[in-house]
């Protein structure tokens, strides 16, 4: 079933057109990179579909997106419910200055949730998901900050599984992590899938070919080439999307 | 650069910042020395429980308690009128204003300290007091509450442009995470980024404190210079620095024991706001452990 479809869609900052006629669709459970040089257009993209280009001043949109056969750029769309169905994994690991519980459980908090055993019950099952139960269990009331970068985004991820996406957009998770750290986050994301729909923004082709069904190849503001991984890494239809793979450029 | 002349700068720079060190010195100095002299007279056990402050009558009596609770009100009342406007403004200006809006309404909030105290002292006693007394029965023309009101407007600019500088610092990546998770402006505003800039936010409060503390004209002009013991607003008070400045004006003989009493009241004022800067340190070390 496609649950993203994107139709046409162009991004302007100011006078900037960052992002030109913009059209795929993506599937339930699965796990698609998108990937380019820096400054494509890859994580703009990826922020227009939990509307995170909201706040800057100078963003506008044209064109359509769709998720879950609705337009979220409508007029009655309320951003809040969206990003509750659309979660977001940022670059760097970014916990708030509060203690483990209280991280995962704030998404259910904002949402006006009060009843105690449900928020236990949610933050316990979130943090097992993440693969970081074990690590946390018996200092659940320490701040955030006293983890490790690699466990601070895993915290992260257990945040955003909390409020129960269905999608969740994972921008360059793991580029500011070591190698055992990317590869828990690897792990992870190869779990997650069998519930979650992954988007993720990568620098790393190993990452992209590892994990993703899916690989859309950015460059300069277009979409080049959106196909199957395999496809993309073995026989790519364009010369650009080939230069780029094998390192040529980029 | 030859050495010489890099010893003469250091040197220098050392000078300066020895001048600022000395400074201090001094003063504790001078403040403990005419004190000293003041408690050989005064016990200073009469100094602190004595409700009656009349150095300058034929009846003469040298209990610090009024002053204090002069200071106290008057200084109380400043910062129940600046808090909520001041992090209101600076919440307002960090999380909602837009840019252009924010860069240019920052400098006009700021020309508000620009203002000279006397005149803040004038307002309160000719603007304040008179619309205040409209509909507050039985308020003096000199009253605690109207000094207190403005010294509060006086210092929503510091609390303000110090709280907005804290929420400034928090990075933006907490907002994005925030969002990110479908909070809404107000909730990522008060449960994310003021908590995270609250030792920030603290110390403009007791910034802020300490100004109202210290804070001497509008006080002496507005608030009376009565020295009585009671927290009714309503009343005409004064506070410590107002005393000070009353005496300084008046002819009062170098090294008598009237004289003194300037330093006994300046080393209360000392010892008070020295006690207020150290529980707000270990406040902030507090929060500041918290978050670590």
């Amino acid at each position: 079933m496609k649950l993203i479809e994107a139709d046409d869609v162009n991004v302007y900052y100011g006078d900037n057109h960052v992002l030109k006629d913009i059209s795929l669709s993506i599937k339930e459970n699965t796990v698609t990179a998108f990937i380019g040089p820096s400054g494509c257009g890859k994580s703009t993209f990826l922020r227009t579909l939990n509307r995170m280009n909201d706040y800057i001043d100078t963003f506008r949109l044209e064109g359509k997106i769709e998720i879950d056969g609705k337009n979220i750029y409508g007029k009655k769309v309320k951003v809040e419910e969206l990003r509750q169905k659309v979660g977001m994994v940022f670059q760097k690991p970014n916990p708030f200055p509060k203690s483990i519980f209280e991280n995962v459980a704030y998404g259910l908090k904002i949402q006006g949730s009060n009843d105690k055993d449900l928020i236990a019950d949610r933050v316990e099952k979130s943090l097992k998901q993440a693969a970081l139960w074990g690590e946390v269990k018996d200092i659940l009331n320490k701040s955030a900050l006293s983890l490790s970068g690699g466990q601070q985004q895993r915290l992260c991820i257990a945040r955003t599984l909390a409020v129960k996406p269905s999608i969740i957009l994972m921008d360059e998770p793991a580029s500011a992590l070591d190698p055992i750290s990317t590869a828990k986050i690897e792990e992870l994301i190869f779990e997650l899938k069998t519930k979650y729909t992954i988007v993720i923004v990568t620098h790393n082709m190993q990452q992209a070919a590892r994990i993703s069904e899916r690989t859309a190849f950015f460059y300069l503001g277009n979409l080049v080439e959106y196909d199957k991984t395999s496809e993309i890494f073995t026989n790519p239809k364009h010369k650009q999307t080939e230069n780029y793979i094998t390192g040529r450029f980029g | 650069m030859k050495k010489s002349t890099e010893r003469l700068i250091e040197g220098g720079l050392a000078f300066s910042g020895l001048v600022t060190v000395l400074t201090t010195l001094a003063i504790i100095y001078v403040l403990l020395s005419e004190s000293w002299g003041f408690f050989q007279e005064v016990s200073l056990f009469s100094f602190l429980t004595d409700v009656e402050w009349t150095p300058l009558f034929t009846n003469k009596h040298y209990g610090i308690l009024p002053l204090l609770s002069g200071t106290i009100l008057t200084t109380l009342i400043a910062l129940l009128t600046a808090l909520p406007f001041g992090i209101t403004i600076s919440v307002y200006l960090s999380e909602y204003a837009p840019k252009g809006f924010r860069k240019s309404i920052k400098p006009a909030l700021e020309t508000l300290a620009a203002v000279p105290t006397v005149v803040y002292g004038f307002f309160a006693l000719t603007v304040v007091t008179p619309f205040l007394q409209s509909f507050i029965p039985g308020l003096s023309t000199f009253n605690a509450l109207s000094a207190g009101i403005v010294m509060g407007i006086m210092i929503i600019p510091l609390i303000s442009s110090l709280s907005e500088d804290a929420l400034q610092a928090v990075p933006k990546s907490l907002r994005e995470a925030s969002f990110g998770m479908g909070a809404t402006r107000f909730q990522t505003a008060f449960k994310v980024v003021v908590p995270a800039a609250s030792s920030g936010i603290l110390v403009s409060i007791i910034l802020g404190i300490s100004r109202a503390i210290g804070e001497t004209m509008v006080v002496a002009i507005a608030a009376g210079q009565q020295p009585t013991l009671t927290f009714d607003p309503r009343d005409a008070v004064e506070t410590i620095t107002a005393y000070i400045v009353q005496v300084s004006l008046g002819d009062v003989q170098h090294g008598s024991l009237e004289y003194k009493t300037i330093f006994a009241a300046g080393i209360s004022l000392f010892v008070f706001t020295f006690l207020l800067n150290n529980i707000s340190y270990r406040l902030k070390k507090k929060y500041q452990e918290q978050y670590e």
